[in-house]
Protein backbone atom coordinates (compact mmCIF):
# COMPACT_ATOMS: atom_id res chain seq x y z
CA UNK A 1 0.00 0.00 0.00
CA UNK A 2 1.38 3.37 -1.05
CA UNK A 3 0.75 6.20 1.39
CA UNK A 4 1.47 9.67 0.17
CA UNK A 5 3.76 10.61 3.03
CA UNK A 6 6.37 9.27 5.40
CA UNK A 7 4.43 7.67 8.22
CA UNK A 8 7.58 6.31 9.88
CA UNK A 9 8.97 9.81 10.20
CA UNK A 10 5.67 11.02 11.63
CA UNK A 11 5.60 8.17 14.15
CA UNK A 12 8.95 9.35 15.52
CA UNK A 13 7.27 12.63 16.50
CA UNK A 14 4.88 10.80 18.83
CA UNK A 15 6.87 9.38 21.75
CA UNK A 16 3.98 7.34 23.18
CA UNK A 17 3.78 5.25 20.03
CA UNK A 18 7.15 3.64 20.66
CA UNK A 19 6.56 2.76 24.31
CA UNK A 20 6.25 -0.83 25.41
CA UNK A 21 3.25 -2.22 27.22
CA UNK A 22 3.60 -4.50 30.26
CA UNK A 23 5.03 -7.81 29.12
CA UNK A 24 7.03 -6.14 26.34
CA UNK A 25 4.22 -5.92 23.82
CA UNK A 26 4.38 -2.99 21.40
CA UNK A 27 1.49 -0.53 21.45
CA UNK A 28 -0.94 -0.53 18.55
CA UNK A 29 -2.96 2.63 19.13
CA UNK A 30 -6.24 2.54 17.21
CA UNK A 31 -8.23 4.87 19.48
CA UNK A 32 -7.51 8.35 18.14
CA UNK A 33 -11.18 9.16 17.61
CA UNK A 34 -11.40 8.95 21.39
CA UNK A 35 -8.27 11.00 21.96
CA UNK A 36 -5.12 11.32 19.89
CA UNK A 37 -1.50 10.97 20.94
CA UNK A 38 0.68 14.12 21.12
CA UNK A 39 3.78 14.99 19.11
CA UNK A 40 6.98 16.24 20.71
CA UNK A 41 6.36 19.63 19.08
CA UNK A 42 3.23 20.13 21.22
CA UNK A 43 4.76 18.72 24.40
CA UNK A 44 7.84 20.93 23.99
CA UNK A 45 5.86 24.09 23.20
CA UNK A 46 3.86 23.63 26.39
CA UNK A 47 6.94 22.80 28.45
CA UNK A 48 8.71 25.84 27.05
CA UNK A 49 5.80 28.10 27.95
CA UNK A 50 5.59 26.78 31.50
CA UNK A 51 9.35 27.02 31.87
CA UNK A 52 9.95 30.53 30.56
CA UNK A 53 6.89 32.59 29.73
CA UNK A 54 4.12 31.61 32.09
CA UNK A 55 1.91 34.25 33.71
CA UNK A 56 -1.80 35.03 33.59
CA UNK A 57 -3.13 36.55 30.39
CA UNK A 58 -4.83 39.84 29.66
CA UNK A 59 -4.34 41.45 33.05
CA UNK A 60 -0.66 41.38 34.01
CA UNK A 61 1.44 44.49 33.34
CA UNK A 62 4.82 42.81 33.18
CA UNK A 63 7.07 40.97 30.74
CA UNK A 64 5.81 37.49 31.50
CA UNK A 65 2.20 38.66 31.34
CA UNK A 66 2.83 40.22 27.96
CA UNK A 67 4.59 37.13 26.62
CA UNK A 68 1.90 34.83 27.91
CA UNK A 69 -0.87 36.99 26.45
CA UNK A 70 0.91 37.18 23.13
CA UNK A 71 1.27 33.39 22.96
CA UNK A 72 -2.33 32.79 24.03
CA UNK A 73 -3.74 35.29 21.54
CA UNK A 74 -1.31 33.94 18.95
CA UNK A 75 -2.96 30.54 19.39
CA UNK A 76 -6.29 32.18 18.59
CA UNK A 77 -4.84 33.48 15.33
CA UNK A 78 -3.68 29.97 14.47
CA UNK A 79 -7.07 28.45 15.15
CA UNK A 80 -8.78 31.14 13.09
CA UNK A 81 -6.49 30.50 10.15
CA UNK A 82 -6.84 26.72 10.52
CA UNK A 83 -10.62 26.75 10.15
CA UNK A 84 -10.80 29.66 7.73
CA UNK A 85 -12.53 32.03 10.14
CA UNK A 86 -12.97 35.53 8.65
CA UNK A 87 -11.91 37.09 11.96
CA UNK A 88 -9.83 36.01 14.96
CA UNK A 89 -12.51 37.48 17.21
CA UNK A 90 -14.83 34.71 16.12
CA UNK A 91 -12.74 32.09 17.93
CA UNK A 92 -13.88 31.41 21.49
CA UNK A 93 -11.70 29.12 23.60
CA UNK A 94 -13.68 26.64 25.66
CA UNK A 95 -12.77 23.61 27.74
CA UNK A 96 -13.76 21.14 25.01
CA UNK A 97 -16.34 20.57 22.29
CA UNK A 98 -19.00 19.76 24.86
CA UNK A 99 -18.66 23.18 26.45
CA UNK A 100 -18.81 24.86 23.05
CA UNK A 101 -22.06 23.07 22.26
CA UNK A 102 -23.50 23.94 25.66
CA UNK A 103 -22.48 27.57 25.24
CA UNK A 104 -24.60 27.84 22.11
CA UNK A 105 -27.52 25.92 23.61
CA UNK A 106 -27.54 28.26 26.61
CA UNK A 107 -27.77 31.28 24.33
CA UNK A 108 -31.31 30.22 23.41
CA UNK A 109 -34.23 31.21 25.59
CA UNK A 110 -31.89 33.14 27.84
CA UNK A 111 -33.56 36.19 29.43
CA UNK A 112 -30.16 37.96 29.40
CA UNK A 113 -30.35 38.15 25.61
CA UNK A 114 -32.92 39.84 23.41
CA UNK A 115 -32.08 38.84 19.84
CA UNK A 116 -35.15 37.21 18.23
CA UNK A 117 -33.05 34.44 16.66
CA UNK A 118 -32.31 33.14 20.14
CA UNK A 119 -35.82 33.55 21.52
CA UNK A 120 -37.27 30.10 21.93
CA UNK A 121 -40.26 28.36 23.46
CA UNK A 122 -43.08 25.88 22.95
CA UNK A 123 -43.88 25.54 19.24
CA UNK A 124 -40.27 26.14 18.23
CA UNK A 125 -38.03 23.28 17.18
CA UNK A 126 -34.40 22.19 17.32
CA UNK A 127 -33.23 19.54 14.86
CA UNK A 128 -30.39 17.10 15.56
CA UNK A 129 -29.70 13.57 14.31
CA UNK A 130 -29.67 9.99 15.54
CA UNK A 131 -25.93 9.76 14.94
CA UNK A 132 -24.99 12.51 17.39
CA UNK A 133 -22.52 12.20 20.23
CA UNK A 134 -24.21 12.76 23.60
CA UNK A 135 -22.48 16.17 23.66
CA UNK A 136 -24.71 17.24 20.78
CA UNK A 137 -27.85 15.67 22.27
CA UNK A 138 -27.99 16.37 25.99
CA UNK A 139 -27.46 20.18 25.80
CA UNK A 140 -30.49 20.37 23.49
CA UNK A 141 -32.55 18.08 25.72
CA UNK A 142 -31.74 20.37 28.62
CA UNK A 143 -32.75 23.36 26.49
CA UNK A 144 -36.04 21.60 25.74
CA UNK A 145 -36.62 21.12 29.47
CA UNK A 146 -35.86 24.75 30.19
CA UNK A 147 -37.90 26.27 27.40
CA UNK A 148 -40.42 23.75 26.05
CA UNK A 149 -38.85 23.73 22.59
CA UNK A 150 -39.38 20.46 20.67
CA UNK A 151 -36.39 18.31 19.77
CA UNK A 152 -36.58 16.63 16.36
CA UNK A 153 -34.23 14.09 14.81
CA UNK A 154 -32.86 13.20 11.41
CA UNK A 155 -32.87 9.40 11.04
CA UNK A 156 -29.90 7.35 9.96
CA UNK A 157 -30.17 4.91 7.04
CA UNK A 158 -29.23 1.24 7.31
CA UNK A 159 -25.99 2.09 5.53
CA UNK A 160 -25.18 4.64 8.22
CA UNK A 161 -25.89 7.80 6.25
CA UNK A 162 -27.91 10.79 7.37
CA UNK A 163 -31.44 10.29 6.03
CA UNK A 164 -32.36 13.54 4.32
CA UNK A 165 -35.46 12.17 2.58
CA UNK A 166 -37.66 14.21 4.95
CA UNK A 167 -35.34 17.22 5.16
CA UNK A 168 -38.11 19.63 4.17
CA UNK A 169 -40.55 18.25 6.74
CA UNK A 170 -37.99 18.27 9.54
CA UNK A 171 -36.42 21.65 8.94
CA UNK A 172 -39.23 24.19 8.73
CA UNK A 173 -40.15 27.74 9.69
CA UNK A 174 -40.47 26.43 13.26
CA UNK A 175 -36.79 25.38 13.35
CA UNK A 176 -34.52 27.67 15.36
CA UNK A 177 -31.30 25.70 14.89
CA UNK A 178 -30.06 22.53 13.21
CA UNK A 179 -27.07 20.99 14.97
CA UNK A 180 -25.38 17.93 13.49
CA UNK A 181 -22.05 16.15 13.42
CA UNK A 182 -19.77 16.93 10.51
CA UNK A 183 -18.33 13.41 10.80
CA UNK A 184 -19.82 10.65 12.95
CA UNK A 185 -17.55 9.32 15.69
CA UNK A 186 -19.08 5.84 15.28
CA UNK A 187 -20.03 5.43 11.63
CA UNK A 188 -17.29 7.53 10.09
CA UNK A 189 -19.92 9.11 7.87
CA UNK A 190 -19.21 12.62 6.65
CA UNK A 191 -22.52 14.43 6.43
CA UNK A 192 -23.76 16.49 3.45
CA UNK A 193 -23.60 19.83 5.21
CA UNK A 194 -24.41 21.83 2.08
CA UNK A 195 -27.91 20.39 1.68
CA UNK A 196 -28.76 20.92 5.35
CA UNK A 197 -27.40 24.47 5.33
CA UNK A 198 -29.30 25.33 2.15
CA UNK A 199 -32.59 24.18 3.68
CA UNK A 200 -31.90 25.88 7.02
CA UNK A 201 -31.21 29.17 5.23
CA UNK A 202 -34.45 28.84 3.29
CA UNK A 203 -36.42 28.73 6.52
CA UNK A 204 -34.25 31.13 8.52
CA UNK A 205 -32.82 28.57 10.94
CA UNK A 206 -29.29 28.70 12.34
CA UNK A 207 -26.86 25.81 11.80
CA UNK A 208 -24.22 24.30 14.04
CA UNK A 209 -21.63 21.65 13.20
CA UNK A 210 -20.05 19.36 15.72
CA UNK A 211 -16.70 19.14 13.95
CA UNK A 212 -14.90 17.20 16.69
CA UNK A 213 -14.18 14.35 14.28
CA UNK A 214 -13.58 16.37 11.13
CA UNK A 215 -11.33 19.31 12.00
CA UNK A 216 -8.46 17.01 13.11
CA UNK A 217 -8.66 14.87 9.98
CA UNK A 218 -9.51 16.89 6.87
CA UNK A 219 -9.38 20.47 5.68
CA UNK A 220 -12.34 22.34 7.19
CA UNK A 221 -13.25 25.87 6.18
CA UNK A 222 -16.11 27.50 8.04
CA UNK A 223 -16.77 30.02 5.30
CA UNK A 224 -17.01 27.35 2.63
CA UNK A 225 -19.31 25.24 4.82
CA UNK A 226 -21.63 28.20 5.32
CA UNK A 227 -22.65 27.20 8.86
CA UNK A 228 -23.25 29.60 11.74
CA UNK A 229 -21.46 27.73 14.55
CA UNK A 230 -18.76 25.09 14.65
CA UNK A 231 -17.29 23.25 17.64
CA UNK A 232 -14.23 21.06 18.01
CA UNK A 233 -11.94 19.79 20.73
CA UNK A 234 -8.16 20.01 21.06
CA UNK A 235 -7.32 16.58 22.41
CA UNK A 236 -8.49 14.77 19.28
CA UNK A 237 -6.31 17.00 17.09
CA UNK A 238 -2.89 16.04 18.55
CA UNK A 239 -3.37 18.87 21.06
CA UNK A 240 -3.83 18.74 24.82
CA UNK A 241 -7.06 18.06 26.67
CA UNK A 242 -8.74 20.95 28.49
CA UNK A 243 -9.06 23.14 25.41
CA UNK A 244 -11.81 23.32 22.82
CA UNK A 245 -13.04 25.82 20.29
CA UNK A 246 -16.29 27.47 19.38
CA UNK A 247 -16.28 29.34 16.12
CA UNK A 248 -19.34 31.48 15.44
CA UNK A 249 -20.15 34.24 12.99
CA UNK A 250 -19.08 37.45 14.68
CA UNK A 251 -22.44 39.07 14.41
CA UNK A 252 -24.03 36.14 16.27
CA UNK A 253 -21.47 36.28 19.06
CA UNK A 254 -22.38 39.96 19.48
CA UNK A 255 -26.06 39.07 19.69
CA UNK A 256 -25.63 36.23 22.17
CA UNK A 257 -25.74 36.70 25.94
CA UNK A 258 -22.66 35.62 27.91
CA UNK A 259 -22.45 32.01 29.04
CA UNK A 260 -20.42 32.07 32.26
CA UNK A 261 -19.84 35.22 34.26
CA UNK A 262 -16.58 36.20 35.90
CA UNK A 263 -13.29 37.99 35.44
CA UNK A 264 -12.08 38.98 31.98
CA UNK A 265 -15.51 38.77 30.38
CA UNK A 266 -16.68 42.19 31.54
CA UNK A 267 -16.32 45.74 30.39
CA UNK A 268 -17.51 47.33 33.62
CA UNK A 269 -19.24 46.05 36.74
CA UNK A 270 -21.57 48.02 38.96
CA UNK A 271 -23.50 46.68 41.93
CA UNK A 272 -26.75 46.46 39.98
CA UNK A 273 -25.51 45.41 36.53
CA UNK A 274 -22.51 44.77 34.30
CA UNK A 275 -21.55 45.41 30.73
CA UNK A 276 -19.57 42.88 28.81
CA UNK A 277 -16.34 42.75 26.88
CA UNK A 278 -16.68 42.26 23.14
CA UNK A 279 -16.43 38.71 21.78
CA UNK A 280 -14.51 36.49 22.13
CA UNK A 281 -13.66 37.64 25.67
CA UNK A 282 -17.33 37.94 26.58
CA UNK A 283 -17.40 34.14 26.51
CA UNK A 284 -14.12 33.47 28.29
CA UNK A 285 -14.86 34.07 31.96
CA UNK A 286 -12.02 33.53 34.39
CA UNK A 287 -8.44 32.46 33.77
CA UNK A 288 -8.52 30.36 30.62
CA UNK A 289 -6.58 27.16 29.94
CA UNK A 290 -3.60 29.26 28.85
CA UNK A 291 -0.95 26.65 28.14
CA UNK A 292 -3.52 24.28 26.67
CA UNK A 293 -4.56 26.92 24.15
CA UNK A 294 -0.92 27.48 23.25
CA UNK A 295 -0.49 23.71 22.94
CA UNK A 296 -3.45 23.59 20.60
CA UNK A 297 -1.83 26.28 18.47
CA UNK A 298 1.29 24.11 18.22
CA UNK A 299 -0.85 21.09 17.37
CA UNK A 300 -2.53 22.90 14.50
CA UNK A 301 0.88 24.12 13.28
CA UNK A 302 2.00 20.49 13.30
CA UNK A 303 -1.03 19.29 11.34
CA UNK A 304 -0.68 22.16 8.87
CA UNK A 305 2.97 21.33 8.28
CA UNK A 306 2.07 17.73 7.47
CA UNK A 307 -0.88 18.97 5.43
CA UNK A 308 -4.52 18.12 6.06
CA UNK A 309 -4.99 16.84 2.54
CA UNK A 310 -2.17 14.37 3.09
CA UNK A 311 -3.61 13.34 6.47
CA UNK A 312 -7.02 12.75 4.91
CA UNK A 313 -5.50 10.78 2.04
CA UNK A 314 -3.46 8.60 4.40
CA UNK A 315 -6.50 7.86 6.54
CA UNK A 316 -8.52 7.09 3.46
CA UNK A 317 -6.00 4.49 2.38
CA UNK A 318 -5.90 2.97 5.86
CA UNK A 319 -9.70 2.86 6.02
CA UNK A 320 -9.94 1.15 2.64
CA UNK A 321 -7.32 -1.36 3.74
CA UNK A 322 -9.16 -2.00 7.03
CA UNK A 323 -12.61 -2.39 5.47
CA UNK A 324 -11.13 -4.92 3.05
CA UNK A 325 -9.17 -6.81 5.72
CA UNK A 326 -12.11 -6.99 8.13
CA UNK A 327 -14.23 -8.69 5.47
CA UNK A 328 -12.28 -11.89 5.97
CA UNK A 329 -13.43 -12.20 9.60
CA UNK A 330 -16.45 -14.40 9.97
CA UNK A 331 -19.40 -12.92 11.82
CA UNK A 332 -18.05 -9.37 11.63
CA UNK A 333 -20.55 -6.68 10.73
CA UNK A 334 -19.43 -3.13 10.02
CA UNK A 335 -21.78 -0.47 11.42
CA UNK A 336 -21.41 2.36 8.93
CA UNK A 337 -20.63 2.80 5.25
CA UNK A 338 -18.59 -0.01 3.71
CA UNK A 339 -17.26 2.16 0.91
CA UNK A 340 -14.99 5.18 1.06
CA UNK A 341 -17.42 7.81 -0.22
CA UNK A 342 -17.73 10.69 2.24
CA UNK A 343 -16.27 8.59 5.00
CA UNK A 344 -13.54 9.12 7.57
CA UNK A 345 -11.15 6.81 9.39
CA UNK A 346 -13.26 5.17 12.07
CA UNK A 347 -14.57 1.64 11.65
CA UNK A 348 -17.08 0.28 14.17
CA UNK A 349 -18.23 -3.31 14.09
CA UNK A 350 -19.87 -6.16 15.95
CA UNK A 351 -18.64 -9.75 16.12
CA UNK A 352 -21.48 -12.21 16.19
CA UNK A 353 -22.03 -13.71 19.63
CA UNK A 354 -19.11 -11.88 21.24
CA UNK A 355 -19.53 -8.82 23.41
CA UNK A 356 -17.34 -5.80 22.52
CA UNK A 357 -15.92 -5.72 26.05
CA UNK A 358 -14.54 -9.18 25.57
CA UNK A 359 -13.19 -8.18 22.16
CA UNK A 360 -11.48 -5.09 23.55
CA UNK A 361 -9.99 -6.90 26.52
CA UNK A 362 -8.41 -9.67 24.46
CA UNK A 363 -7.13 -7.22 21.83
CA UNK A 364 -5.50 -5.14 24.55
CA UNK A 365 -4.08 -7.88 26.72
CA UNK A 366 -2.86 -10.27 24.06
CA UNK A 367 -2.00 -7.98 21.19
CA UNK A 368 -1.48 -4.50 22.66
CA UNK A 369 -4.20 -3.25 20.32
CA UNK A 370 -6.02 -0.30 21.89
CA UNK A 371 -9.53 0.17 20.52
CA UNK A 372 -12.67 1.60 22.08
CA UNK A 373 -15.60 -0.58 23.05
CA UNK A 374 -19.07 0.44 24.19
CA UNK A 375 -21.58 2.90 22.80
CA UNK A 376 -18.97 5.63 22.25
CA UNK A 377 -21.27 8.28 23.77
CA UNK A 378 -23.76 7.66 20.97
CA UNK A 379 -26.39 5.51 22.60
CA UNK A 380 -29.35 6.55 20.41
CA UNK A 381 -27.33 5.51 17.35
CA UNK A 382 -26.66 2.07 18.82
CA UNK A 383 -30.34 1.73 19.72
CA UNK A 384 -31.12 2.62 16.10
CA UNK A 385 -29.06 -0.37 14.98
CA UNK A 386 -30.49 -2.59 17.72
CA UNK A 387 -27.14 -3.24 19.37
CA UNK A 388 -25.89 -2.32 22.84
CA UNK A 389 -22.30 -1.66 21.86
CA UNK A 390 -19.65 -1.88 19.16
CA UNK A 391 -15.89 -2.22 18.90
CA UNK A 392 -14.33 0.79 17.18
CA UNK A 393 -10.94 1.07 15.52
CA UNK A 394 -9.98 4.61 14.56
CA UNK A 395 -7.04 5.76 12.48
CA UNK A 396 -4.90 8.86 12.36
CA UNK A 397 -1.87 10.18 10.57
CA UNK A 398 0.52 7.96 12.54
CA UNK A 399 -1.19 4.60 11.95
CA UNK A 400 0.09 1.96 9.55
CA UNK A 401 -1.33 -0.99 7.60
CA UNK A 402 0.78 -3.28 9.83
CA UNK A 403 -1.28 -2.07 12.79
CA UNK A 404 -4.46 -3.02 10.98
CA UNK A 405 -2.93 -6.44 10.35
CA UNK A 406 -2.37 -6.73 14.12
CA UNK A 407 -6.02 -5.86 14.70
CA UNK A 408 -7.13 -8.53 12.26
CA UNK A 409 -4.83 -11.15 13.85
CA UNK A 410 -6.27 -10.19 17.23
CA UNK A 411 -9.83 -10.54 16.02
CA UNK A 412 -9.15 -14.01 14.67
CA UNK A 413 -7.84 -14.94 18.09
CA UNK A 414 -10.88 -13.42 19.83
CA UNK A 415 -13.08 -15.63 17.70
CA UNK A 416 -11.02 -18.67 18.66
CA UNK A 417 -11.36 -17.95 22.40
CA UNK A 418 -15.12 -17.51 22.26
CA UNK A 419 -15.98 -19.96 19.47
CA UNK B 1 -1.35 -12.67 28.15
CA UNK B 2 -2.99 -11.23 31.23
CA UNK B 3 -6.57 -11.45 30.12
CA UNK B 4 -6.57 -15.09 29.31
CA UNK B 5 -6.17 -15.77 33.01
CA UNK B 6 -9.40 -13.83 33.46
CA UNK B 7 -11.20 -15.88 30.84
CA UNK B 8 -11.07 -19.15 32.77
CA UNK B 9 -12.39 -22.24 31.01
CA UNK B 10 -15.22 -22.39 33.51
CA UNK B 11 -16.28 -18.83 32.72
CA UNK B 12 -16.25 -19.48 28.98
CA UNK B 13 -18.22 -22.70 29.54
CA UNK B 14 -20.94 -20.85 31.46
CA UNK B 15 -20.98 -18.09 28.86
CA UNK B 16 -21.43 -20.50 25.99
CA UNK B 17 -23.90 -22.70 27.88
CA UNK B 18 -25.70 -20.54 30.42
CA UNK B 19 -27.52 -22.44 33.17
CA UNK B 20 -31.04 -21.55 34.25
CA UNK B 21 -31.39 -18.70 31.78
CA UNK B 22 -34.87 -17.40 30.88
CA UNK B 23 -37.53 -15.79 33.06
CA UNK B 24 -39.88 -18.22 34.81
CA UNK B 25 -43.13 -18.14 36.81
CA UNK B 26 -44.00 -18.14 39.62
CA UNK B 27 -41.84 -15.57 41.33
CA UNK B 28 -41.96 -13.35 44.41
CA UNK B 29 -39.99 -10.41 43.09
CA UNK B 30 -38.42 -9.16 39.91
CA UNK B 31 -35.63 -6.61 39.55
CA UNK B 32 -33.87 -5.00 36.63
CA UNK B 33 -30.28 -3.85 37.02
CA UNK B 34 -28.07 -2.11 34.50
CA UNK B 35 -24.42 -1.20 34.31
CA UNK B 36 -24.59 2.32 32.88
CA UNK B 37 -20.96 2.40 31.81
CA UNK B 38 -21.28 -0.53 29.43
CA UNK B 39 -25.00 -1.07 28.96
CA UNK B 40 -25.00 -4.60 30.38
CA UNK B 41 -28.37 -5.42 31.86
CA UNK B 42 -30.15 -8.17 33.69
CA UNK B 43 -33.70 -8.91 34.75
CA UNK B 44 -33.86 -11.31 37.66
CA UNK B 45 -36.70 -13.13 39.42
CA UNK B 46 -36.54 -14.93 42.73
CA UNK B 47 -39.00 -17.50 44.12
CA UNK B 48 -38.60 -18.34 47.79
CA UNK B 49 -40.11 -21.38 49.54
CA UNK B 50 -40.64 -22.54 53.08
CA UNK B 51 -37.81 -22.31 55.58
CA UNK B 52 -35.92 -19.68 53.64
CA UNK B 53 -35.35 -22.03 50.72
CA UNK B 54 -34.50 -20.52 47.34
CA UNK B 55 -36.78 -22.41 44.96
CA UNK B 56 -35.85 -20.67 41.73
CA UNK B 57 -33.66 -17.90 40.37
CA UNK B 58 -34.47 -17.02 36.80
CA UNK B 59 -32.93 -14.30 34.70
CA UNK B 60 -32.52 -12.81 31.29
CA UNK B 61 -30.17 -10.14 30.07
CA UNK B 62 -27.39 -9.21 27.77
CA UNK B 63 -23.79 -8.34 28.23
CA UNK B 64 -20.22 -9.50 28.11
CA UNK B 65 -18.99 -13.01 28.90
CA UNK B 66 -18.11 -12.05 32.46
CA UNK B 67 -21.54 -10.65 33.31
CA UNK B 68 -23.40 -13.50 31.64
CA UNK B 69 -21.26 -16.26 33.11
CA UNK B 70 -21.57 -14.70 36.57
CA UNK B 71 -25.36 -14.92 36.31
CA UNK B 72 -25.17 -18.57 35.28
CA UNK B 73 -22.84 -19.48 38.17
CA UNK B 74 -25.05 -17.59 40.58
CA UNK B 75 -28.08 -19.55 39.39
CA UNK B 76 -26.30 -22.81 40.13
CA UNK B 77 -25.13 -21.73 43.55
CA UNK B 78 -28.35 -20.13 44.76
CA UNK B 79 -31.08 -22.42 43.47
CA UNK B 80 -31.85 -25.10 46.02
CA UNK B 81 -29.80 -23.30 48.65
CA UNK B 82 -31.19 -21.10 51.41
CA UNK B 83 -31.45 -17.33 51.55
CA UNK B 84 -28.96 -17.24 54.39
CA UNK B 85 -26.35 -19.48 52.75
CA UNK B 86 -26.67 -17.86 49.34
CA UNK B 87 -26.30 -14.34 50.78
CA UNK B 88 -23.14 -15.51 52.55
CA UNK B 89 -21.78 -16.53 49.15
CA UNK B 90 -22.81 -13.18 47.68
CA UNK B 91 -20.94 -11.45 50.47
CA UNK B 92 -17.77 -13.47 49.93
CA UNK B 93 -18.00 -12.98 46.16
CA UNK B 94 -18.40 -9.22 46.60
CA UNK B 95 -15.41 -9.14 48.97
CA UNK B 96 -13.31 -11.02 46.42
CA UNK B 97 -14.34 -8.76 43.54
CA UNK B 98 -13.58 -5.59 45.48
CA UNK B 99 -10.21 -6.84 46.67
CA UNK B 100 -8.24 -5.68 43.57
CA UNK B 101 -6.74 -9.15 43.59
CA UNK B 102 -5.33 -8.72 47.11
CA UNK B 103 -7.31 -11.44 48.96
CA UNK B 104 -7.32 -15.20 48.59
CA UNK B 105 -10.62 -16.60 47.39
CA UNK B 106 -12.36 -18.95 49.83
CA UNK B 107 -13.17 -21.87 47.60
CA UNK B 108 -15.19 -23.65 50.28
CA UNK B 109 -17.67 -20.78 50.32
CA UNK B 110 -17.50 -19.78 46.65
CA UNK B 111 -17.47 -23.07 44.79
CA UNK B 112 -17.37 -22.46 41.03
CA UNK B 113 -17.52 -18.72 41.58
CA UNK B 114 -13.86 -18.89 42.54
CA UNK B 115 -13.12 -18.88 38.80
CA UNK B 116 -13.83 -15.14 38.80
CA UNK B 117 -10.88 -14.37 41.07
CA UNK B 118 -8.86 -13.12 38.08
CA UNK B 119 -11.53 -10.52 37.24
CA UNK B 120 -10.76 -8.64 40.48
CA UNK B 121 -7.53 -7.40 38.89
CA UNK B 122 -9.50 -5.57 36.19
CA UNK B 123 -11.36 -2.71 37.89
CA UNK B 124 -13.32 -1.99 34.71
CA UNK B 125 -14.75 -5.50 34.70
CA UNK B 126 -15.60 -5.95 38.38
CA UNK B 127 -18.98 -4.34 37.83
CA UNK B 128 -19.69 -6.87 35.07
CA UNK B 129 -19.05 -9.77 37.44
CA UNK B 130 -21.14 -8.20 40.21
CA UNK B 131 -24.18 -7.20 38.12
CA UNK B 132 -26.18 -10.42 38.54
CA UNK B 133 -25.09 -10.90 42.14
CA UNK B 134 -26.23 -7.43 43.17
CA UNK B 135 -29.49 -7.99 41.34
CA UNK B 136 -29.95 -11.25 43.25
CA UNK B 137 -29.32 -9.59 46.59
CA UNK B 138 -31.82 -6.88 45.72
CA UNK B 139 -34.43 -9.41 44.59
CA UNK B 140 -34.06 -11.47 47.76
CA UNK B 141 -34.50 -8.39 49.94
CA UNK B 142 -37.66 -7.48 48.06
CA UNK B 143 -38.98 -11.05 48.31
CA UNK B 144 -38.64 -11.13 52.07
CA UNK B 145 -40.05 -7.65 52.66
C1 LIG C 1 -18.50 13.76 17.53
C2 LIG C 1 -18.06 14.17 18.89
N1 LIG C 1 -18.63 15.24 19.47
C3 LIG C 1 -18.25 15.67 20.67
C4 LIG C 1 -17.26 15.04 21.39
C5 LIG C 1 -16.93 15.55 22.75
O1 LIG C 1 -15.64 16.01 22.87
P1 LIG C 1 -15.17 16.51 24.30
O2 LIG C 1 -15.34 15.32 25.20
O3 LIG C 1 -13.75 16.87 24.14
O4 LIG C 1 -16.04 17.62 24.69
C6 LIG C 1 -16.65 13.92 20.83
C7 LIG C 1 -15.59 13.17 21.53
O5 LIG C 1 -15.72 12.56 22.56
C8 LIG C 1 -17.06 13.48 19.56
O6 LIG C 1 -16.51 12.40 18.99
Amino acid sequence: METGFDVERIRKDFPALSRELPGGRPLVYLDSANSSQKPTQVIETMREHFTTHYANVGRAMHVLGAESTEAYEGARDKVAAFVGAPSRDEIVFTKNASEALNLVAYAFGNPAGDDPRFRIGPGDEVVISEMEHHSNIVPWQLLAQRTGVTLRWFSVTDEGRLDLSNLDELVTERTKIVSIAHQSNVLGTVNPVDRVVARAREVGALTMLDASQSVPHRPVDVTELGVDFLAFTGHKAVGPSGIGVLWARGELLEAMPPFLGGGEMIEAVWMDHSTYAPAPHKFEAGTPPIVEAIGLGAALDYLSAVGLDAVAQHERELTGYALEALREIEGLRVIGPENLDERGGVVSFTLEGIHPHDVGQILDDNFGVAVRVGHHCARPLHLRFGIPATTRASFYLYNTPAEIDALVRGLHHVRKVFA
Amino acid sequence: MIAESMYQELILEHYKHPQGRGLRDPYDSEVHHVNPTCGDEITMRVKLGDGGKVEDVSYDGQGCSISQAAASVLYELATGSTVEDSLAVVEEFTRLMQSRGQVEADEDVLGDAVAFAGVAKFPARVKCALLAWMAYKDAVVRSTE
